[in-house]
């Protein structure tokens, strides 16, 4: 392992910004496509569920 | 043991099975992220000429290979969809699309935070660039026409099409560091000759693009299960499905 310190880790040999900067985004846009897909999965059980209620009803 | 593909081109089979596959390959990509995040960041060394900006490699290779990969597994779905006029894969085209925008958007950016330090410029108009910003405005244009059209089936026929006519654009991409002269350095890794990167980076690499792979297949399948009820709402699995 090369690194001294937390400190030394982040600082990424004075890469830092760019390296971060790349993770976070990668894992950003990850956990929001998840959270989409979770989101949109739940709206269409929703409204399949009540077009099924209106056609039960009438 | 005799599997029958048509069994499973089934969306109500297809819905069913996916949902036992998901967590699995949910899982597995999780686990392997953490493994190549490992590898990537306590076991490769510094590299002698980038010192540790190198590391964005292992998000960077593997999203620029999916892009491409996954527009390819698109073109490969339309195909299908147009010659045997199948459900199931355009649907299958149309759940890949926004995870190979999505990956399209991180080679381009984690390039462009990768350039600054060692190009010093976040962007140049060079081949390999210019035809992967193509391919990003490919999956946003392909994404566009199937939401502009309400009717399925011809909103599916029009986007097969459109993503088609793009796959040109991947040779492209691939070989632009073999035809034009560019800034962006060749490939590291290949099928014709020995890697030029070391051992424990390019399994690093490797081990991400795997993880890469898993998670694409997750989400969508994820996506496509969605797709599935929205389009066979009237059928009455899905009926069945929903008073669940």
């Amino acid at each position: 392992m090369q690194w001294a310190s937390v400190n030394d880790f982040l600082s990424m040999g004075g890469y830092g910004l760019y390296v971060w900067g790349s993770y976070v985004v990668m894992a950003a846009v990850v956990i929001i496509e998840v959270m989409l897909l979770r989101k949109g999965r739940s709206q269409t059980l929703k409204l399949l569920k009540r077009m099924r209620n209106f056609e039960n009803e009438s | 043991m005799a599997i029958n593909l048509y069994y499973y081109a089934s969306p109500a089979t297809f819905y069913q099975l996916s949902g036992k596959l998901i967590p699995w390959f949910g899982w597995s990509a999780v686990i392997l992220t953490v493994i190549g995040l490992y590898i990537g960041f306590f076991m490769a060394p510094t590299d002698f000429q980038q010192g540790e900006a190198y590391r964005i490699i292992f998000i960077h290779v593997p999203a620029a290979w999916m892009s491409m990969f996954i527009y390819l597994v698109m073109a490969f779905w339309g195909a299908i969809g147009l010659a045997f006029k199948t459900r199931l894969s355009f649907m299958m085209s149309r759940a890949l699309a926004p995870t190979g925008a999505l990956f399209t958007f991180i080679a381009l950016w984690t390039g462009a935070l990768w350039g600054k330090p060692m190009w010093g410029a976040w962007w140049v108009w060079d081949a390999r660039l210019t035809s992967e910003l193509i391919l990003l405005f490919l999956y946003i244009g392909i994404m566009a026409l199937w939401a502009a059209i309400d009717d399925p089936q011809r909103g599916d026929r029009a986007g097969a099409l459109l993503t088609l006519v793009g796959a040109i654009n991947v040779p492209i991409i691939y070989f632009s560091v073999k035809w034009w002269n560019t800034l962006h350095q060749g490939a590291s890794v290949s099928l014709t000759k020995a890697p030029s990167m070391a051992k424990i980076m390019l399994i690093g690499m490797l081990v991400m693009a795997i993880a890469a792979w898993l998670y694409t297949i997750a989400v969508a399948l994820y996506r496509v299960r969605t797709l599935i009820l929205e389009r066979e709402r009237n059928t009455d699995w899905v009926k069945a499905l929903v008073e669940k």
